[in-house]
């Protein structure tokens, strides 16, 4: 790796200050995707700011009857967290179903949300790639885009976000709480990933400086009906290339709440707030999930290696649907591909 | 205030040489206090100052397992870690676990159920499956498997490496 400088921070006041002192510098909290980038000279921040060892890794009830979720908590401690398994079983299920059981034990809650996409061409300095250097062009229109994304897309960047513990958050609509240069403020998960637009270097919507400090879930866990379905070319230890979050309340065969969310497929996390809308009231039937399907990818786009992901995602959502509106998911279960 | 392992940017743009400082491990219950640069990953700090070579580095980027080491009790891969991330941590390799004499019950699991073939991502099965022990979360062969996973061997010794786990677990 080159030459970088490297500070501990003892509390988020001194992290925010220290960060802000070094210009360009990083937060690092597990490091296992920023020394990734670092290696691959994608990333060179001149100085890292060590905020794994804040104080911020409880998992602690709120008031309201939600959860919080610290940022530097791991995402191992999170999943297998008694009231994350008891209250909130999709977010068990799909943390436990990305990385490994190593990695998951390094990456924390903060860096989870931060990771950067895993299009080939952002890892590859040889090629040019809007995301990487601005103005450059986007290798993958174009290009091997197997991963890249059918939702949301620009012609500037077709990236996807490839966490798959955002995608249940996505559903279960936690706050974000950060706190930076200019003081703390709160985020809606659904306003804190983006789509590329014409500037896809910007993942998300934080400010220069900002630190994650928690993720605050609200009181409903969607605890009975819901699903984790994860789709990739092999069994584990591998990026989704589609899959899909679901939660559900039912009332005897009705679905009266619904939440939908797919990763795999878009910039950001993709929940579909109008498919959801098209849930509530309607029997759980194959023929009410399968138009929810069409729905959620009547505007998808392919680009060529990527096509299949649009009827995989419409076979994926049916599927998911009808694997929560049964309860077959138990709460607490490892989760091994949808045995 | 932080702790800061640098001396100030130099004037003319460029960085100054970034010094090294001393990073306190404690490496197989012993305490060792290496010189290391900020960049050091734990892998190259065990293998190329500690001299403990049994950690492997197959890809450097998390992506295999073979540098899975245990801190604090808890497997992560050294490859995607800087060593000055974990002054005072408690840091167990292949060596802590047993020796030639006395192996640990998985290095003769491994042995008995003939768990390899090249050898070269034993050490990182083996501290993975230490630390699959120390979760306590595996009992089938399933959850073995799919907690087993963040270890790969290029050999296909999968079956034998099962095998070994499980009698391991089993005896839990
Ligand atoms: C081989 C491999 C396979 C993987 N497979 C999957 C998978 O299948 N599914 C999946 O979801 N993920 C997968 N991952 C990604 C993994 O989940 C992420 O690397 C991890 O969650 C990042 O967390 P971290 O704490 O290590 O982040 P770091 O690497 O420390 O940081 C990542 C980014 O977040 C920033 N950051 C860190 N903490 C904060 C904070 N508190 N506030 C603001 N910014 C912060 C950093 O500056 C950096 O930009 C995989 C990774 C690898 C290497
Ligand atoms: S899709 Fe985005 S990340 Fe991939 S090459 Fe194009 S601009 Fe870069
Ligand atoms: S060398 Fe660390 S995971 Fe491959
Ligand atoms: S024994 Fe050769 S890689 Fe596993």
């Amino acid at each position: 790796m080159y030459p970088f400088s490297y500070s501990r921070a003892t509390d988020v006041a001194d992290a925010v200050r220290d960060k802000a002192g070094h210009d360009g510098s990083a937060y690092i909290g597990g490091g296992t995707n920023l020394i990734d980038l670092m290696k691959m000279n994608v990333e060179q921040p001149p100085h890292l700011v060590n905020v794994a060892k804040l104080p911020l890794s409880k998992i602690e009830d709120l008031p309201d009857g939600g959860l919080r979720l610290g940022a530097t908590a791991t995402n191992s401690d999170t999943a297998w967290n008694e009231q994350v398994k008891a209250r909130y079983p999709l977010l068990n299920q799909a943390i436990l179903a990305g990385a490994s059981p190593q990695l998951r034990n390094a990456a924390t809650n903060g860096g989870n949300l931060m990771q950067r996409t895993r299009c080939y061409y952002f890892y590859d300095l040889a090629t040019p790639c809007n995301k990487r250097e601005p103005g450059s062009g986007c290798s993958a229109i174009g290009g091997f885009n197997r991963v890249c994304g059918i939702l949301g897309t620009s012609e500037a960047c077709i990236a996807t976000h490839p966490s798959d513990m955002c995608v249940a958050l996505a559903a279960l609509a936690p706050t974000v709480r950060v706190s930076g240069p200019n003081g703390e403020r709160t985020i809606a998960f659904e306003d804190f990933h983006r789509l590329p637009g014409e500037q896809p270097e910007f993942d998300n919507t934080l400010v220069e400086g900002e630190l994650i400090t928690s993720l605050d879930l609200p009181e409903k866990g969607f605890a009975k009906h819901f699903a984790y379905l994860k789709l990739r070319d092999r069994h584990s230890y591998a990026f989704a290339l589609v899959s899909v979050a679901v939660g559900l309340e039912m009332d005897g065969d009705t679905i009266t709440d619904a939440r939908l969310a797919l990763g795999g497929v878009a910039h950001k996390p993709w929940r579909d707030l109008s498919a959801e809308q098209l849930l509530k009231g309607q029997p759980a039937t194959a023929e009410t999930f399968g138009r929810v399907a069409a729905h959620v990818v009547a505007n998808a786009v392919g680009r060529g290696s990527n096509d299949f992901k649009i009827e995989l995602a419409r076979r994926a959502i049916v599927r998911a649907l009808k694997q929560a509106a049964e309860g077959q998911q138990q709460a607490g279960d490892v989760y091994l591909g949808g045995q | 205030m932080s702790q800061t392992l640098t001396s100030a940017p130099a004037s003319g743009g460029l960085p100054t040489p970034v010094s090294t400082g001393p990073v306190r491990l404690h490496i197989n219950g012993e305490t060792q206090t290496l010189q290391l640069a900020p960049w050091t990953s734990l892998l190259d700090a065990l293998r190329e100052y500690a001299h403990l070579t049994g950690t492997k580095k197959g890809c450097d980027h998390g992506q295999c397992g073979a540098c899975t080491v245990l801190v604090n009790g808890r497997r992560i891969n050294s490859c995607l870690t800087l060593a000055v991330m974990h002054d005072d941590d408690d840091i167990t390799t292949i060596e802590g676990l047993g020796t030639p004499e006395n192996l640990s019950p998985l290095q003769q699991a491994f042995v008995d159920h003939d768990a390899f073939q090249c050898g070269y991502c034993t050490p990182g099965q083996i501290c993975s499956a230490q630390g699959l022990l120390n979760e306590g979360r595996a009992h089938s062969e399933a959850e073995i498997k799919e907690l087993m996973s963040g270890n790969l061997c290029r050999c296909g010794a999968y079956v034998g490496i099962l095998d070994a786990v499980k009698e391991v677990v089993d005896k839990q």
